[in-house]
């Protein structure tokens, strides 16, 4: 534990607040920032992109040396996850985008590994930046709505703009008046439910994230405090929690292609 | 669960993010498989193209080897035949041969024998009269004696 004389209820408490930063009277003030909307959650977005940019390097390396020879086994793994996302988007899109196919191989990826930050005993990292004099840090980035959120938000908007690309802005608006009802009198009723439909979206898909990760993490706190039970109780945890990280990633990807390709197929 | 500035931060990652996917990573990885696809489904055409190649070869391969068999055969014949041929010309060549050998050696024999009697005939009227003058004991005159002496040369 961090340290002796704080309570379960502290330490639990500590590990679930972000290292934030915030714009107050025009100074940049370090977490005092409760209901400051001009905040940064620094750990969320530090842990967000380190990650993203060594995902990146990484492809982009074995991009760049890709052979169509007889792949090394860095270049065999990529080309796995390349093919299995090719394949996920191919099975469920069969119209020609080019931003769908990457779009879900970022995603998934990303997300795998901001998740897979969650494997990591939860008191390393935070005891860590302690001893350096940090006082909070969360290391899971998808345990914090503003990412996951984000995310689902960037979702939404592409999920807007191709269906309006596609169905131009007459048949957006007719999908969302006249179904299921077709009936001037309906639309009202129509638009309700179409547009509790199309909201929710972006909403369970951050939500369905956001909780998974969030439980889990707290899950790994509480086992954090039960001294040296800890250790078979965590290592059970961790392995049913692989199955978790990969499978949050995976739905992820997986409705935004199916939300895409929703968006731009006509019905 | 409080929204903040975070949301658009990383907003902006994941556009980055996915913009630098779409443009530096997807295309290469899909070129390469795309590539590789395209060699393994040349590879199997020119495997199958082979095969195909093989079979025509062995086949053409058996016939050359029956045709030449069949010429190798034909050959042997003929020379077996040729040789007999030969060896029955040359049979006959020597018999020729010989019979004119046989025939030449006759004539010379005969040239021989005519020539040795030409020379007999000659010395034996000289021998007939040398013989009677001893028997006379007197000088005989040859020239007396001619158409005796010829009939006698004539009788050898």
């Amino acid at each position: 534990m961090a340290g002796a004389e704080q309570t379960t209820g502290e330490y639990i408490q500590h590990h679930l607040q972000n290292l934030q930063v915030c714009r107050v009277d025009g100074d940049w003030v370090w977490n005092q920032c409760a209901g400051n909307f001009y905040t940064i959650n620094v750990d969320s977005m530090f842990f967000s992109i380190v990650l993203g940019v060594a995902f990146l390097a990484l492809f982009r390396k074995v991009a760049k040396r890709a052979t169509s020879g007889v792949p090394g086994r860095l270049q065999a793994m990529v080309e796995t996850l390349v093919e299995f996302v090719d394949t996920s988007v191919k099975d469920t899109f069969h119209g020609e985008n080019k931003l769908l196919a990457p779009l879900g191989l970022t995603i998934f990826v990303w997300v795998f590994l901001m998740n897979l930050m969650d494997l990591i005993p939860v008191d390393w990292i935070p005891g860590l930046a302690h001893a350096i004099g940090i006082p909070y840090l969360k290391v899971v980035p998808t345990t914090d709505v503003n990412i996951t959120f984000a995310m689902s938000i960037s979702v939404f908007i592409l999920i807007i703009f191709y269906s309006i690309k596609a169905k131009g802005i007459g048949g957006f608006t007719k999908e969302l008046t006249l179904q299921p009802f077709n009936h001037p009198l309906a639309i009202p009723f129509n638009l309700v439910l179409e547009g509790v439909a199309l909201l929710a979206k972006p909403v369970s898909l951050a939500l369905r994230l956001f909780g998974n990760l969030y439980a889990g993490e707290l899950i790994f706190i509480l086992i954090a405090l039960l001294g040296i039970w800890q250790l078979p109780l965590h290592f059970l945890w961790a392995v049913f929690h692989i199955l978790i990280i990969v499978l949050q990633a995976f739905i992820f990807m997986m409705l935004t292609i199916v939300y895409l390709a929703l968006a731009q197929e006509q019905h | 669960m409080d929204f903040n500035l975070t949301l658009i931060g990383q907003s902006i990652a994941m556009l980055v993010f996915v913009w630098f996917c779409m443009k530096y990573v997807w295309p290469p990885m899909m070129q390469a498989l795309d590539d590789r696809q395209k060699k393994i489904a040349d590879g199997l055409a020119a495997a199958e193209e082979g095969q195909q190649e093989l079979a025509r070869a062995r086949g053409q391969y058996n016939e050359t080897v029956r045709e030449s068999r069949e010429e190798a055969a034909e050959i042997i014949k003929h020379a077996e035949r040729r040789s007999k041929e030969m060896i029955a010309e040359a049979q006959q060549a020597a018999v020729a041969e010989g019979e004119r050998l046989i025939a030449q050696a006759r004539a010379e024999i005969e040239q021989e024998a005519n020539r040795a009697r030409e020379a007999l005939r000659g010395q034996v009227a000289a021998i007939a009269v040398q013989g009677a003058r001893q028997l006379l004991g007197r000088e005989v005159d040859a020239a007396a004696h001619q158409d005796i002496l010829n009939k006698l040369a004539a009788e050898l």
